[in-house]
C-alpha cells in the first residue's frame, strides 16, 4: 500500500481515477479497523485532510458546507452549527470516544455505508446534499440518495465526497437525533430515529420529516409518520401513530444485539421522542 | 509496500523514522522510535492505550497511518514529566493508586492532559465522558477518575 497526501480536488481525483484499487480516506476510523480485520488494502490510500476544502466548516448565511474530511469534534465545537443544527450536531457528537472525534468525519460516516451510521439519519432530515468530485467535474445529489446498502453507494469509479450542504432551519424548525445503544458510550446503534419539525404559531405542525437508521439495510424515511403529523398539534395520538408508523417501516436484522421485535418497538419510541425533542426546541426557539 | 520517511516532533524533540506506508503509527512509534509508553490493547480504536495527543488533538496512535505524522507534534506519555518531576496526573495516579498491571495508564494519563489542557475544571462527569474512549480491566474506573479530579485541583492551584 502507498500513502498520498493530495493537497487540492483535482489532484485527489486523479490519483483515484488512475487506480481503480485506490481508496480516498478522512479519519481511518473505518479504514484501519477493515484493514485490520482483514480486507483488502487498497494500492494507493489517498488522505483528504490536507486538502482545505475537504477540512472546512463554512458558513453561508442560508445554509452550512460541512468538507467531508472535517472532524466531527470540529462540528460540535461550533457553537453556531450545533444551534442551527442541534439534532445533527449531536449525531456527530455520538461517533465514538474524543480520539474517534477528533478524526472521524460525516464524508466517512456517510461513505462507509454502515446501517447503523449515526449522522445519516440526521443529515437526511435535514434534506442535506452530498456534492461529488468525479473526472467531469462536481454533481450534488441528496445525502439520502448515498448509500444503496450495507457497505456500498452509489459513487463512481473515480469519485469522492468533497463537502456537504445543509440548509439552516426556516423559522420555527428544528431537528432531533436520538438512538438506543446498550451502554452510555461507545457503542453501535441498534436504533436510530431523527425528526425534524416545523411548527406554526399556535403550535400545529406544518412540516415533519421522520427517518430511521440501523433497521434497514438503508436508512428509512417514514411518509407515514410525516403525514400523521402535519396539520395538528403535537398530541398523544399524533405521536402514537408517529410511534405505530417508525415500527411498521421498519425492515430490522435479527442478532444479539437486538431482536427484530426489539428494534421495531425501540424505533417507534425513538421516533416520537425525537419529534417531541425537536418540537420543544422549536418552541424554546431553536438550539437546547 | 511503499516506505516514506516521517520527519516530526515528538516530545520536544525532532525526530525521523521510515516507516512502511501502511504501518500504524502506533507501530512506527513503537518499532521504529522506541517509545514503549505507547501500548496496543486493541489495534482498532477501542481501547484507547494508544493515545497520544497529534498537533493538541488527541487521537488513537493505531489508526493514525504513520506517514500521516509527516510534520506534527507529537505528545506521549514519555514527554509528560519535566525531567524527573511527575506531571500532576501521573503524581495522582501513583498517590491515588490509579493502576494495577498498568497497561492502560499511558493512554489514560494522555486522555486526562487532553481534557485539563481545555478544561482545567470538569465535572467528574465530564471526566468519565472525556475517558470513555480509554478502557481499564483491573483498576477499575473510580480510582482514575478520583485522581484526574485531583490532578485537576493541583495543576490550578499551581497556576
Ligand atoms: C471506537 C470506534 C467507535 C465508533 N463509534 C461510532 C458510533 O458511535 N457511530 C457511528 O456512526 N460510527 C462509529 N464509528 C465508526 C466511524 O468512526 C465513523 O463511521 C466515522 O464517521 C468514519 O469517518 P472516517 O473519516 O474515520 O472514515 P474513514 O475510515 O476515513 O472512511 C470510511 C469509508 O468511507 C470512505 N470515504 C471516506 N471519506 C470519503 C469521501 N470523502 N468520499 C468517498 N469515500 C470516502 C473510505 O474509503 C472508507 O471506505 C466508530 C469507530 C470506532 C473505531
Ligand atoms: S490500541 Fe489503539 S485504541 Fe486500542
Ligand atoms: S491497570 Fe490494568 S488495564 Fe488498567
Amino acid at each position: 500500500m502507498k500513502y498520498a497526501a493530495p493537497t487540492s480536488v483535482e489532484e485527489a481525483q486523479s490519483l483515484l481515477a488512475g487506480d481503480a484499487d485506490a481508496k480516498v480516506f478522512a479519519g481511518a476510523t473505518d479504514l484501519v479497523p477493515q484493514m485490520r480485520a482483514g480486507r483488502p488494502e487498497p494500492s494507493i490510500a489517498i488522505d483528504l485532510k490536507k486538502i482545505d476544502r475537504l477540512m472546512a466548516l463554512g458558513d453561508n448565511g442560508g445554509s452550512w458546507t460541512i468538507g467531508a474530511a472535517t472532524p466531527t469534534s470540529s462540528l460540535t465545537g461550533n457553537g453556531a452549527f450545533s444551534g442551527d443544527l442541534p439534532g445533527l450536531s449531536y449525531a456527530a457528537g455520538l461517533i465514538g470516544s474524543d480520539q474517534i472525534q477528533n478524526r472521524s468525519s460525516l464524508g466517512g460516516n456517510l461513505c462507509n455505508a454502515s446501517p447503523a451510521a449515526d449522522s445519516v439519519p440526521a443529515m437526511v432530515v435535514n434534506d442535506a446534499r452530498a456534492v461529488i468530485a468525479g473526472a467531469d467535474g462536481t454533481r450534488t445529489i441528496p445525502v439520502a440518495d448515498v448509500v444503496t446498502g450495507p457497505g456500498s453507494t452509489c459513487l463512481g469509479d473515480g469519485e469522492f465526497l468533497v463537502e456537504i450542504e445543509v440548509d439552516k432551519p426556516t423559522a420555527n424548525t428544528s431537528d432531533a437525533y436520538l438512538r438506543m445503544i446498550p451502554r452510555t458510550e461507545m457503542d453501535i446503534a441498534v436504533v436510530g430515529a431523527a425528526a425534524r419539525v416545523t411548527l406554526d404559531d399556535s403550535g400545529n405542525c406544518t412540516a415533519a420529516t421522520i427517518a430511521l437508521g440501523a433497521v434497514a439495510p438503508t436508512v428509512v424515511r417514514v411518509p407515514d409518520a410525516e403525514t400523521a403529523l402535519v396539520g395538528g398539534p403535537i398530541s398523544d395520538e399524533s405521536l402514537a401513530a408517529v410511534a405505530a408508523a417508525a415500527s411498521a417501516a421498519c425492515n430490522p436484522i435479527d442478532d444479539k444485539r437486538g431482536t427484530i421485535a426489539y428494534r421495531r418497538q425501540v424505533a417507534g419510541v425513538l421516533a416520537k421522542r425525537a419529534v417531541l425533542q425537536a418540537a420543544e426546541r422549536v418552541q424554546n426557539g431553536g438550539a437546547a | 509496500m511503499s516506505r516514506t520517511h516521517v520527519i516530526c516532533n515528538i516530545n520536544g524533540d525532532d525526530v525521523e523514522f521510515l516507516c512502511d506506508d501502511g504501518e500504524s503509527l502506533l507501530d512506527a512509534l513503537r518499532d521504529d522510535v522506541g517509545l514503549m509508553g505507547v501500548k496496543e490493547g486493541c489495534g482498532t480504536g477501542d481501547c484507547g492505550a494508544c493515545s497520544v495527543l497529534m498537533d493538541g488533538k488527541l487521537n488513537c496512535s493505531c489508526l493514525i497511518l504513520a506517514p500521516e505524522a509527516n510534520g506534527t507534534d507529537l505528545l506521549t506519555v514519555e514527554g509528560m514529566a519535566d525531567g524527573d518531576h511527575l506531571h500532576p496526573l501521573q503524581q495522582c495516579f501513583l498517590e491515588g493508586a490509579a493502576l494495577q498491571c498498568g497497561i492502560c495508564t499511558p493512554g489514560f494519563l494522555i486522555a486526562a492532559k487532553a481534557l485539563l489542557d481545555q478544561n482545567p475544571e470538569p465535572t467528574e462527569t465530564e471526566v468519565r465522558y472525556a475517558l470513555a474512549g480509554n478502557l481499564c480491566r483491573c483498576t477499575g474506573y473510580d480510582k482514575i477518575v478520583r485522581s484526574v479530579l485531583e490532578a485537576a485541583v493541583q495543576i490550578r492551584e499551581t497556576v
